[in-house]
């Protein structure tokens, strides 16, 4: 009895110690990045980071321009991506649910889901920059919203699938159209969700370097419009981190622990409102 | 004889609101009701009663048609309201759930306001200037007992109501639109005694204006409420009758055994 007894408290102290380490471990790259980016960008983290252009070699500045051009891009990415894509989630979850065709859709929309970042540039490139001739904000915000797409075809898809089967049946017995009742009661319960899902989307799509370098490529001056081509944080930080100028570098590591920090807060900020709701339901 | 069942008598002579005849359901391949016909009355509440898994509730889902939303589920029969079948293909759904309004075992009340919870289905079906949907609002709501404990939050969310509150806005939310018909699965299932009294006192009162079915465990529940009593078992109607008769001299030896609770 008792050394079964002792086996047990050995076996549950080892498996205490593997999942500890193993969340660590996890954690572990987070804070070393966060660390990392921090202590090589401090020379250039301040004020005019935000206020002013991305700086020739030995010149100082900011990464104004770069953030702007994200902001801009990320934007239209968003705009374009997510009405399009709570309207196809709603057709799935809605009105495809359990047939064939909802089946082939969402397999579709799991490879777009996974496809490689790089593709989508290319694609975009083929379809826009060259017949327009040149790069530019529109090509850039385009690529991000193809990627931000099927997330949220995803999420608005699930989220609706978790609204309780009784709140359709209530709202379809006063008589309501099947539309409205998607759109007026299905999507505000799912509200929250599918706002953490556009989030989580635009987390992603404010950190894709590759489908920009196709697209918007880079401008080392103030562009307010999107027209032409368009500074944007992660292709900055390619290009300065590839330079050998050790001011640039600085800039390079700030930059990335800006949008390290931006990306940490949308998630946890998405964590937060997915738990707020959790609890106004119970 | 007293008033009550003279009553009952003479109403029993008029048309029937809602006609059932041989209705068979089918969830894919297995059958749950068999060949049901029954009379719903104006102006009477009927409880159907029976035990779990005896077709009481998918009846009921029938009657709006609640249940074609769901492509498994099928029934064949006829069920008359107003000289047409509403199993008839084509049958235009959103009319039909206009008449035929339903309240739900738990309370689901939608994630707004208490005044939109009432104002949505009420803007969709009627033209109304601001002041009468105030109006409109405020009466369901009074109907449904419930205007004095939500008159100072109406903007505040559903949710944040009370389960007995929230049950009483899903029967405000139903009756603002005007049915003829309200039908109440098991409506008091999940509530305290409390909030379950003040919910048959209202479908009492609600019998007035709306022919009133309502599905229950709680046999007690539908001596109290009803006028008719509908007895169902294994998906076959065995007996229907005044509520007295049923419960004190049913014709069928099931029905007897099940209001004595030697079963169910």
């Amino acid at each position: 009895m008792i050394s079964l007894y002792r086996r047990r408290q050995l076996m549950n102290a080892l498996v205490m110690t593997a999942s500890t380490a193993a969340t660590l471990f996890g954690l572990g790259w987070l804070v070393w990045i966060m660390g990392t980016t921090l202590f090589k960008g401090a020379s250039a983290l301040d004020l005019k980071l935000f206020t002013q252009m991305t700086p020739a070699p030995g010149d100082s500045g900011g990464l104004l321009n770069a953030f702007y051009g994200s902001l801009l891009m990320t934007m239209i990415g968003l705009i374009i991506g997510t009405p399009i894509g709570v309207l196809a989630g709603t057709y799935l979850a809605e009105f495809q649910r359990r047939s064939r065709m909802g089946q082939v859709i969402r397999f579709t929309n799991d490879i777009l889901l996974s496809a490689p970042s790089i593709v989508i540039g290319l694609f975009v490139y083929e379809l826009v920059v060259r017949p327009m001739g040149h790069f530019s904000g529109w090509a850039g915000g385009l690529a991000l919203a193809i990627i931000l797409l099927p997330v949220v075809v995803r999420t608005t898809d699930e989220m609706l699938q978790l609204v309780p089967g009784g709140m359709r049946e209530a709202a379809l017995s006063l008589g309501l159209p099947k539309w409205k009742v998607s759109v007026r009661v299905l999507q505000r319960a799912a509200s929250t969700g599918i706002l953490t899902g556009v989030l989580l989307g635009l987390a992603r799509i404010s950190g894709e370097t590759a489908p920009l370098l196709f697209t918007a490529l880079n401008n080392q001056y103030w562009n307010a419009s999107p027209n032409g081509p368009m500074a944007n944080v992660p292709v900055v930080i390619f290009q300065y981190a590839m330079s050998p100028y050790d001011q640039w570098h600085a800039y390079a590591w700030a930059g990335a622990f800006v949008m390290t920090m931006f990306v940490l807060v949308l998630a946890v900020s998405s964590r937060a409102l997915l738990n707020r709701s959790k609890k106004l339901r119970s | 004889m007293n008033v009550k069942s003279e009553m009952t008598l003479m109403v029993d002579s008029i048309e029937p609101h809602l006609r059932v005849r041989n209705l068979d359901f089918f969830y894919g391949a297995q059958q749950a009701l068999n060949k049901v016909s029954v009379d719903f009355m104006p102006g009477k509440a009927t409880a159907i009663i029976g035990p779990s898994g005896c077709g009481k509730s998918t009846l009921l889902r029938v009657l709006n048609r609640v249940y074609s939303l769901y492509p498994g589920q099928r029934a064949a029969g006829e069920v008359e309201l107003d000289g047409e079948n509403i199993l008839a293909p084509g049958y235009d759904l959103s009319a039909l759930r206009l008449k035929v309004g339903m309240v739900f075992q738990a309370p689901i009340p939608f994630t707004m306001s208490v005044y939109d919870n009432l104002a949505l289905a009420l803007n969709h079906h009627e033209v109304l200037s601001r002041g009468e949907l105030d109006e409109r609002v405020e009466l369901a709501l009074r109907r449904a007992a419930l205007w004095d404990e939500v008159k100072d939050n109406l903007r505040k969310s559903a949710l944040a109501l009370s389960g007995g509150q929230q049950q009483r806005l899903c029967i405000a939310r139903a009756i603002a639109i005007e049915p003829e018909i309200l039908l109440m699965d098991e409506p008091t299932s999940a509530l305290d005694p409390i909030a379950t009294t003040k919910i048959e006192e209202l479908i009492d009162e609600l019998r007035t204006d709306y022919t009133i079915i309502i599905v229950t465990h709680n046999l007690h529940q539908a001596a109290r409420v009803a006028q008719r009593t509908v007895f169902m078992y294994r998906g076959e109607l065995i007996e229907q009758g005044p509520t007295e008769k049923i419960f004190t001299a049913p014709d069928k030896k099931a029905t007897h055994d099940y209001v004595t609770g030697r079963f169910g």
